[in-house]
């Protein structure tokens, strides 16, 4: 009932503009199942699934626009809805930086769908809680995961004809085993559109180990390291990274990419010669849908090309403005890499340290984008090639424009949040001081 | 945000103020539509009792109802443009049981008829009947007696929701003006208010009704310096409270006059925008911190959040029995700690509690959201731990025979667990000034507003910034500092505590959004001091080139 079909979620967002007497009208039409299951302690703690199917109308008059939803779908619920997103809109302010509403646009077709994915029910959900579980209540350790599955799809339309519709379904599973003594804690994190490449077994093995290697943990002093990165200790930073270049902040001075004098460091070489990001919504690995929430196509855009800034991302308004193509923010980054496993970076290191993950990434600095934050659930000591020994975690502070100007190699990306990235080896990564958290 | 009714605020310029994404649970509605009072007690009453009668039926050993309408409304603006007005709406219910010694929740939106309360109860009773056949050992529920049918109301003087759109869009524009004026180069401002209508009906025999109201003024300022390509910011010395619009009717007796003017129990947004946009400006030319040992002198308006996430967060009971341990973390404040009952908080003059009472407070309420009269207790005595914070079905844990009354939800849709009370430092016993206070320190920095902040995920070692910096040298404030942020660690940090001024300089911060467990919920909750002395810790500079 809450996922639509194309044609079923046509006929409701035709019809709710067919009520229309404002200037520009459109609708969004959303619809979702989500389940979830949670334990810690090697029990299960919480466990629910929920439904929703809710519809959202813009009324424009002018530059007034006024929104109103509502998840009743009988023709005078639907008319009603019309009526009062009309009234709202003509008591707003006008919005000076109101864009008139785009037409029919053509969306790319991406493969975010997986029926094993919207397949799953509470039995499942029980036996992958109970896969993780069970071998660490064996080993004496102690485990604690959340996996959260959703079905769901948007559809949008509007008066001057624009429609787009995407179904998708998405599997998020995190794993934190600890020793029972608790001085050893490892981490594994899983995320897919299908849920047939989940194996909560599997990535609790990887948190089993690391938590039993972690424990009695080395302090070293804290400096400038040689490191490497998982996926998953990278990939906040690189998001938050992505997430700040936004072109009216660095016209307006207060970012990252803004330049002395004025103007935006488009086009200039900010990182290594290595970093290529882009987005690409038709990406098997992880694919997106076709269109952003605004209607705008979303398409294969390479943000970094060899280490050079090629696209910022617009609101409508701001491109407008400055005459250029409004390019949305992406739904998710891929990072090229290398083809060394995670195995052939640490083999090649001489003196480094593994980080499995960091945890509390705060902006400290939006001028140089300096983040700190903490290394959790296992960091261990290279040398000579091989894992030595656990060591007390870090807190670092560090921004990921001279991380990844630090850059000495690149491996194989792997599927994290949604996104694509190498595990990384970089040099000189700051660590300020150290932690006595397991 | 994979939550389902989140209608995502973006493009606000929340971003440049560095503060979170505003996500929303609701429907959007009409402003008439926030002054409406919602379904009558009496309804409220049989649908409760439907699902009460219901549950049981099906062989319940304890239920609870809680029938919930949550309104919101936010006023965006950004130099001289509104860029937003949200109305929301949420309206459900949500019933918990213990079915087979286990816990069994569910939800329905717009549940009207005492049918759909009835079902609400029936699938909670087989959620948990399910779940039992995984569960270790059987929910132990501390006594709680019924009270009847009572009520709570937040005792606000004027009900932001009736005040008209139109004076809160001219406030924020003229804020928007004066900051511009005085040196800002762009200012983003925001009203943000909220009220709870919350009814919570339990097999114990209670029947409770509460309103409570929240507001937030919210403002940042840049100003930039074209020639060098630097910027910098100052965000608001606002904190959010649980009053009404009487918030931003500010009496003379409500400012804290000094280096800067800070607020008590109301706050004049003019005045402190403009002095936002004059500091930000000043902050472009001061002196960048040289790394290394200073006393801090921190003022509410900062201690607050090192409050926050240094002793309400790590004396929270769940985390420290792991139940957060794949998400917020686990606590460095072990059972064996409390347990000895000589573990060394803090100094001797550290004296942290918890407070669901204080007026004026974000965690002020009647009742929690299991029905447990609200109270006040001590975590930490004379510097020494002497408690958790705790909910029913923890009690026992630490040989308690009540909950503390800290049961909350941020939603009807959401199931109820143990969130942070109101922490609190309590004021220094012998009169002090700040002003006294400063006059002794040969080295230091003073410190005012929150800014970034990180702790790991057993509370041991943090990092914050603020807003505004002062050096102290020799007992005197020599003017401003910028790329400062300190690191410590939560124990050898409130030892180092050597100086808490009385209660005349006593306010308080806070937040909406304390996030905890999976799926997250966001809870409002306050943090009170007076300004505070720390001696000898470590402060480093954050200034880099890229």
């Amino acid at each position: 009932m809450a996922i639509l079909t194309k044609e079923e979620a046509k006929k409701i967002i035709d019809k709710v503009l067919a009520y229309s007497k404002a200037d520009e009208m459109s609708v969004g039409l959303t619809g979702r199942r989500t389940g979830n299951i949670r334990y810690a302690r090697n029990t299960v703690s919480t466990s629910g699934e929920s439904t929703d199917l809710s519809l959202a109308v813009t009324a424009v008059y002018g530059k007034r626009s006024g929104t109103s939803t509502i998840n009743e779908f009988d023709d005078a619920s639907l008319e009603k809805t019309v009526r009062r997103a009309e009234e709202i809109a003509r008591l707003a302010p006008e919005n000076p930086e109101y864009m008139p509403m785009l037409g029919p646009q053509t969306y790319l077709e991406s493969n975010t769908f997986s029926q094993s994915t919207a397949d799953i029910n509470p039995d499942y959900r029980a036996k992958a809680a109970f896969d993780s579980i069970d071998p660490c209540s064996k080993k004496n350790l102690v485990a604690a995961g959340y996996l959260e599955d959703t079905t769901g799809f948007f559809a949008i339309g509007n008066s001057k004809g624009l429609f787009g519709y995407n179904k998708s379904t998405s599997v998020d599973f995190s794993i934190t085993v600890r020793t029972a003594d608790g001085l050893g804690s490892g981490y594994a994190i899983k995320d897919y559109n299908d849920v047939s490449k989940l194996n909560t077994k599997s990535a609790t093995e990887v948190a089993m180990q690391k938590a039993m290697a972690s424990v009695n943990a080395q302090a070293l002093e804290p400096g400038k390291y040689t490191v490497i990165l998982e996926p998953a200790a990278s990939v906040d930073l690189l998001q938050n990274m992505m997430r700040s270049i936004d072109a009216r902040n660095a016209d307006e001075g207060r970012s990252f990419m803004s330049k002395k004098g004025g103007g935006t460091r488009l086009g200039e070489k900010l990182f290594d010669e290595r970093v290529n990001i882009y987005s690409d919504p038709t990406n098997q690995e992880v694919p997106n849908s076709g269109f952003s929430g605004d209607g705008r196509p979303q398409e294969k855009i390479n943000w970094i090309e060899n280490g050079v800034v090629k696209n910022l991302y617009y609101s409508r308004f701001w491109a407008d403005k400055k005459g250029v193509k409004a390019v949305p923010p992406p739904n998710g980054f891929l990072m090229q890499g290398g083809t060394q496993s995670l195995a052939d970076l640490i083999k090649g290191t001489e003196k480094g340290i593994l980080v499995t993950r960091f945890w509390y990434i705060r902006a400290v600095d939006p001028q140089t984008l300096l983040y700190t934050g903490l290394t959790r659930d296992g960091t261990f000591y290279i040398e000579k090639g091989q894992i030595k020994f656990p060591v007390k975690n870090f807190r670092f502070n560090e921004s990921p424009v001279i991380m990844l100007n630090n850059l000495e190699a690149l491996g194989a990306p792997v599927r994290v949040s949604g996104n694509m990235v190498p595990p990384m080896k970089i040099r000189d990564f700051t660590f300020s001081s150290l932690s006595d958290a397991v | 945000m994979k939550r389902r009714d989140f209608i995502q605020l973006s493009g606000m310029g929340f971003g440049a103020m560095m503060l979170p994404n505003i996500p929303i649970i609701g429907n959007s509605v009409s402003q008439e539509a926030l002054l409406d009072g919602g379904i009558d007690v009496a309804l409220k009453k049989r649908l409760a009792d439907a699902a009460l009668n219901a549950a049981k039926a099906k062989g319940a050993t304890y239920t609870d109802i809680r029938i919930g309408r949550y309104l919101n409304q936010f006023v965006v603006t950004r130099e001289d443009k509104v860029q937003n007005i949200v109305n929301t709406e949420s309206y459900g219910v949500g019933v918990r049981v213990i079915a087979n010694g286990c816990w069994g929740f569910a939800a329905v939106v717009d549940a009207k008829t005492e049918a759909d309360t009835a079902k609400a109860a029936e699938e909670a009773v087989a959620i948990a009947k399910a779940n039992s056949k995984l569960l270790k050992e059987p929910v132990q529920l501390a006594p709680q007696k019924g009270f009847g049918e009572v009520s709570w109301k937040a005792p606000i003087k004027k009900n932001a929701f009736e005040v008209p759109i139109k004076e809160k869009v001219d406030l924020l524009l003229s804020v928007n003006d004066a900051a511009l004026k005085n040196g800002a180069n762009y200012v983003n401002s925001v009203l943000f208010m909220v009220n709870e209508q919350k009814y919570f009906a339990s097999t114990d025999g209670s029947y409770i009704d509460q309103d409570i109201h929240r507001i937030w003024p919210i403002a940042a300022v840049t100003a930039i310096d074209p020639k060098t390509g630097k910027f910098e910011t100052r965000q608001a010395l606002s904190a959010p409270v649980g009053m009404g619009y009487e918030y931003l009717q500010v009496n003379p007796s409500d400012k804290v006059t000094g280096i800067t003017t800070r607020y008590n129990k109301g706050y004049d947004m003019l005045e402190d925008v403009t002095a936002a946009a004059q500091q930000a400006k000043a902050k472009l030319t001061a002196k960048s911190v040289e790394a290394g040992k200073y006393d801090l002198i921190l003022d509410p308006s900062h201690l607050w959040l090192t409050i926050h996430e240094s002793v309400g967060h790590p004396l929270e009971l769940d985390r420290v029995l792991g139940y957060e341990a794949n998400f917020a973390g686990t606590s460095f404040a072990t059972l064996d700690k409390w347990q000895s009952k000589n573990f060394n908080y803090g100094s001797k003059q550290v004296n942290l509690f918890a407070d669901k009472t204080q007026v004026g407070s974000l965690g002020a309420v009647g009742w929690d959201d299991e029905g447990v009269q609200t109270k006040r207790w001590d975590l930490v005595k004379d510097g020494t731990l002497v408690n958790y914070q705790a909910i029913r079905d923890q009690a026992h844990i630490i040989g308690e025979k009540e909950s503390h009354g800290c049961c909350y939800a941020d939603s009807w849709s959401s199931v109820q667990f143990q969130r942070m009370a109101n922490v609190s430092l309590a004021p220094g016993k012998t009169p002090l000034s700040v002003e006294e206070m400063i006059k002794d320190v040969k080295k230091g920095i003073y410190i005012i507003g929150d800014g970034s902040f990180s702790i790991d995920q057993q509370r041991y070692n943090f990092q914050f910034g603020g807003q505004l910096f002062y050096e102290i040298k020799d007992g005197k404030i020599e003017g401003m500092l910028k790329d400062v942020a300190y690191q410590s660690n939560t124990q050898e940090f409130w030892n180092s505590c050597t100086q808490i001024c009385d209660e005349r300089d006593y306010r308080l911060g806070g937040s909406f959004f304390d996030g905890k467990g999976q799926p997250s919920q966001s809870s409002a909750v306050s943090h009170g001091s007076s300004t505070t002395r720390f001696n000898g810790v470590n402060v480093i500079n954050t200034a880099r080139k890229i």
